[in-house]
């Protein structure tokens, strides 16, 4: 117990040191706009996976509407700054808040559907979502809500995306996360050891739903726009296919896949046409390869390393 | 005052009766077995008592309340946790985390203690660790705390899967076929465990088996199931010669 404490102190240390070496790249113009750019689409899709991992990796339940809680926390923080003119923090709480309560409210009744059958529910309520706001005039329907402040930078996303990481691996790493867990791997020993199943999948929706409204926030903060066509049915398999391919079920699968997939995506800027390409090819290539994704439900720790290098005890590296 | 008492129970399913008349009555610390031809609704029986069904009608009551209308995780929180006839572990989880989960109930820390890492989030997991490790210790599975679910051999499993049910503390615990597709030797190792576990937890035991040298020697009291409907109950050298048990099982003599 001891040392899941020195271990969070050096994790919040290495994370701290990570930010300040980019800000000294960002401050002597090493890394210019066009992958200050990526960086923070970066944070942000590493939110959103992890976010959805949460769902779909450890609680098992198979969602693709994620977008849809995405546009909620974009649109809410946006009316939050530009029609009332509050502060930005006050924005992304209240996006988050809003993505949560939508959470909850299609959590209930749609958590009752299992596998394919809740996938299908999911990804239609995602589209009821954005279909909805593109029909609110208020938040400037088709054309999208426009004139919004640049408030993201690069603090912010880290932040978040810090905030996000450590709160999702805590969460995960109790009694709660485990029943979390129990549900994903047998349902009925998990009612049958006295878990309420119902409550902890409407949880993790929610938690997930939450922080998929700060990605939000963040997201159209930083392209000064909230318009539906960013949170297609698309963006929610572009996150499905993050949580896929890192592992369902590993936090740190879910970043490393949210970096690389970003990366791709950015290489392949000049060629749009190629992206879905070489994303698909990918899928395939993973999925007769490694069907478990990059690192199944393992985490990424020293410890693996270690092992790999050949000298550590063995042992799991989950969980920690 | 009996810890479980069961009667008139009755489940059908469309047109077809499961379970129907069913009357039991267990008493603190007994050991008892429920025994019967395939398809007789032993494990009906069980899914109505863990709140897996919902009884068409009957009275259920468990330490002086009704456990009508509980859902399974209620039944189990009240204190009856049980063991299923196809293993049904967290295979993909070590062991030790599949004795972890079963405490979860007890746990008294919240969401928000646990993410922000305060209050009584170290002491209880510290606790968690430990009751778990005692529990283990017991089934003689400490060894493999590490190991994946899935990976240990059958036996094993088995034994893992009643640690589990016991680490939920229950007062009752339901063993559904506990030597389902184990050889005689391991059937006499579970016989004894079985044994050992009344005894020295002070648990009342329930357990469906289609293993007679197992019923006969380990079980005080033995309900035997046909059609639906409680036929016998006695002690197993009562059961072994009634008549009604006889032909349920190796069907009528020949005139």
């Amino acid at each position: 117990m001891k040392g899941n404490v020195k271990q969070d102190i050096l994790r919040l240390a290495a994370s701290i040191g990570l930010y300040v070496l980019v800000m000294v790249l960002l401050e002597v113009g090493f890394i210019g706009a066009f992958w200050e750019l990526n960086l923070v689409l970066i944070c942000i899709n590493i939110i959103l996976a992890v976010s959805l991992n949460l769902i779909t990796g450890f609680t098992g339940q198979f969602s693709i509407g994620h977008a849809g809680f995405m546009a909620v926390g974009a649109y809410m923080s946006a009316v939050f700054t530009v029609k009332l003119g509050l502060p930005f923090i006050v924005a992304i709480i209240a996006g988050a808040i809003a993505a949560a309560i939508l959470g909850f409210a299609i959590g209930v009744p749609t958590l009752r559907l299992k596998g394919d059958y809740l996938a299908i529910a999911t990804l239609g309520l995602g589209e009821i979502i954005r279909i909805t706001i593109l029909n609110i005039p208020y938040v400037g329907g088709a054309s999208g809500l426009m004139g919004i402040p640049r408030f993201t930078n690069f603090t912010w996303a880290f932040f978040a995306m810090a905030l996000t990481v450590f709160f999702i691996k805590n969460f995960i790493n109790s009694s709660h996360g485990r029943a979390c867990i129990s549900i994903r791997e047998n349902e009925i020993a998990a009612e049958a050891m006295g878990i309420d199943t119902t409550k902890y999948k409407v949880v993790a929706f929610t938690i997930g739903a939450a922080f998929a409204g700060v990605a939000g926030g963040l997201f159209s903060h930083y392209f000064y726009i909230a318009h539906p066509a960013s949170f297609t049915f698309m963006k929610s398999f572009d996150i499905l296919t993050m949580v896929v391919l890192g592992g369902m079920g590993s936090i740190t699968g879910s970043i490393t896949a949210a970096i690389l997939l970003t990366f791709i995506s950015a290489a392949l800027a000049s060629y749009p046409e190629w992206r879905m390409v070489v994303y698909s090819l990918l899928l395939i290539i993973l999925m007769i390869y490694r069907p478990q994704g990059l690192f199944g439900n393992k985490e990424l720790s020293l410890k693996v390393f270690g092992r790999i290098l050949g000298g550590g005890k063995s042992g799991s590296a989950q969980h920690k | 005052m009996a810890l479980l008492n069961i009667s008139k129970l009755s489940k059908e399913f469309g047109g077809l009766k499961a379970v129907s008349n069913f009357n039991m009555e267990i008493n603190e610390g007994e050991l008892i077995g429920l025994i019967g031809p395939n398809g007789a609704g032993k494990t009906t029986a069980f899914n109505l008592m863990t709140g897996v069904y919902e009884p068409t009608s009957g009275e259920m009551d468990f330490a002086g309340k009704s456990l009508l209308g509980l859902k399974p995780y209620q039944v189990t929180q009240r204190g009856i946790a049980r063991t299923f006839q196809n293993i049904r572990l967290f295979a993909d989880l070590s062991v030790l985390d599949n004795v972890k989960i079963a405490y979860h109930f007890h746990v008294k820390y919240g969401m928000l203690e646990s993410v922000l890492r305060i209050g009584r989030y170290y002491a209880e997991e510290e606790e968690i660790e430990k009751k778990a490790l005692e529990c283990l210790n017991l089934f003689k599975l400490a060894d493999r705390r590490d190991e994946i679910a899935k990976n240990l051999p059958y036996g094993e499993q088995r034994r893992l899967e009643i640690a589990r049910a016991l680490a939920a503390q229950p007062q009752l615990l339901l063993l559904d076929e506990p030597a389902a597709g184990m050889n005689p030797q391991e059937t006499h190792q579970l016989m004894e465990m079985i044994r050992w576990i009344r005894d020295e937890l002070k648990l009342t035991i329930l357990l469906i088996e289609h293993d007679m040298s197992l019923v006969m020697g380990v079980c005080e009291r033995i309900y035997v199931l046909d059609y639906g409907s409680i036929i016998a109950q006695g002690n197993p050298a009562e059961i072994r010669n009634n008549p009604r048990v006889i032909e349920a099982y190796l069907g009528e003599e020949v005139h």
